[in-house]
């Protein structure tokens, strides 16, 4: 770990919160600029806020341009890292726990020293906010409580635990989809729960999801209760539109409904919308206080995709990179 | 530094867990796990650091099913800590640091 991270010296010309495509590429980009880019990359978990993003949760990437074979999420990731390291960022693997933002800048931000524990003050020129997103839980009682005992929303790390079991997926969009696809390696038999009657997912991943004999579809329909005592044993269903209530027997339920942006720290000090995401200038990456740039899901409900996110922080770069050229 | 860490099978697992004089902490991991593969090295260094005070072990879910099994594991990464054989902790998904050395704090 370096001494410039040290609130005593000089402010570091650029800081990147996040690690996922957005912000590796916002760190490759600024080393490359000389920038000398110090990211704070998060702490490991299991969640989506991880070092290198939700990507990390994933296996086969088919849609990121380059690898024609598809590539492992984690070995993308691995890629980007080491890219971003070769031209010269700094990579620390610490979570961001608050922020003191100011237009113009000096940014202050604060994360706990894995080694140590203790609080490391950190001064920023600008600062790139690349934290993404993360899996939206159901918020059912319970739900923590059997999460790791038959309630997952990480397919990739617990479906090899279902082998031979019924398992529900809830959710109707790609990665509901793609999950439930997935969990058919091991599954005896998935059932999407979807409250609508038709699908969000690619027409792609839909025309796998169909063709599929091991997964059913339960349209309409919205887990109600989770079911089981030391582990889950089922799921209550109820139809949107009868409001009749059935219970579905599985053992596993994965959850993929959606994402919410990990925009905790920044409450008060950017402008977010309604839903949390950060809100930026049309066609840039500069946010409602000067100095300060959004790159990758944390900034975008719209595409979420692991190439907008990167090409999101290629835009973040340069924005710094300008921003910082025309302050001096 | 030699890695510190050994691996349990479901042959090793009760005579390394239930004769060990520290804790031991068992980490359940799988090959296919990228949170896994993110905690470690975080783990080695707990398990360097925590020499005498606990015994940092992992078991390849995919080879050891029997183990697997009897403690319904069903989630990787998952972390149990035994003291004497008996299970005191369990920790689903994968955490930072500092996180993983408050939750063991009240064992080692």
């Amino acid at each position: 770990m370096s001494n410039a991270t040290n609130g005593s010296d000089q402010p570091r010309r650029v800081v990147v919160v996040g690690s996922g495509p957005a912000g590796l590429t916002a760190a490759l980009y600024t080393a490359r600029a000389n920038l000398a880019p110090l990211v704070l990359e998060g702490e490991p978990s299991s969640t989506g806020d991880q070092p290198g993003g939700q990507l990390m949760l994933t296996t086969e990437v088919e849609n990121y341009p380059g690898f024609p074979e598809g590539i492992m999420g984690p070995e993308l990731m691995g890629h980007m890292r080491a890219q971003a390291e070769r031209f010269g960022a700094e990579i620390v693997a610490a979570k961001v726990t608050r922020v003191k933002l100011q237009d113009g800048g000096p940014h202050t931000l604060w994360y706990t020293d894995p080694s140590t524990g203790e609080e490391v003050q950190v001064e920023a020129l600008a600062v790139v906010m690349a934290t993404g997103a993360q899996a939206i839980r159901l918020g059912l009682p319970r739900e923590l409580e059997l999460t790791g005992h038959g309630v997952s929303t990480c397919a990739t790390c617990d479906g090899f635990f279902f082998s031979g079991q019924d398992i529900a997926v809830v959710g109707g969009g790609d990665s509901a989809v793609e999950e439930a696809t997935f969990l058919t390696r091991f599954a005896k038999a998935v059932t999407v729960v979807h409250r609508r009657a038709e699908l969000r997912a690619s027409k792609i991943m839909q025309e796998r999801a169909f063709a599929n004999p091991k997964i059913r579809f339960a349209w309409n329909r919205v887990v109600t209760e989770l079911v089981g005592d030391q582990k889950l044993e089922g799921v209550k269903l109820r139809d949107v539109q009868s409001g009749g209530e059935e219970e579905l027997g599985v053992t596993g339920l994965f959850v993929a409904i959606g994402h919410s942006p990990n925009t905790g720290i920044l409450k008060g000090q950017v402008e977010l919308d309604s839903d949390g995401y950060v809100v930026t200038k049309s066609g840039t990456t500069a946010t409602s206080v000067d100095g300060v740039f959004a790159a990758g899901d944390v900034a975008d409900k719209r595409y979420r995709q692991a190439v907008t996110a990167a090409g999101s922080g290629c835009m973040a770069a340069i924005d710094v990179e300008r921003w910082l050229e025309a302050r001096a | 530094m030699a890695a510190v860490t050994t691996a349990l099978t479901d042959a090793t697992f009760d005579e390394e867990v239930g004769a060990s004089p520290e804790p031991v902490l068992v980490d359940f991991w799988a090959e296919w796990c990228g949170p896994c593969k993110m905690i470690e090295p975080v783990l080695e260094e707990i398990a360097q650091e925590n020499v005498g005070r606990l015994r940092v072990t992992k078991l390849n879910v995919d080879d050891n099913l029997e183990v697997v099994r009897r403690f319904g594991v069903m989630s990787v990464p998952t972390l149990i800590l035994f003291k004497e054989g008996e299970q005191q902790l369990r920790l689903v998904g994968a955490k930072g640091k500092a996180q993983l050395l408050q939750e063991l704090s009240r064992y080692i």
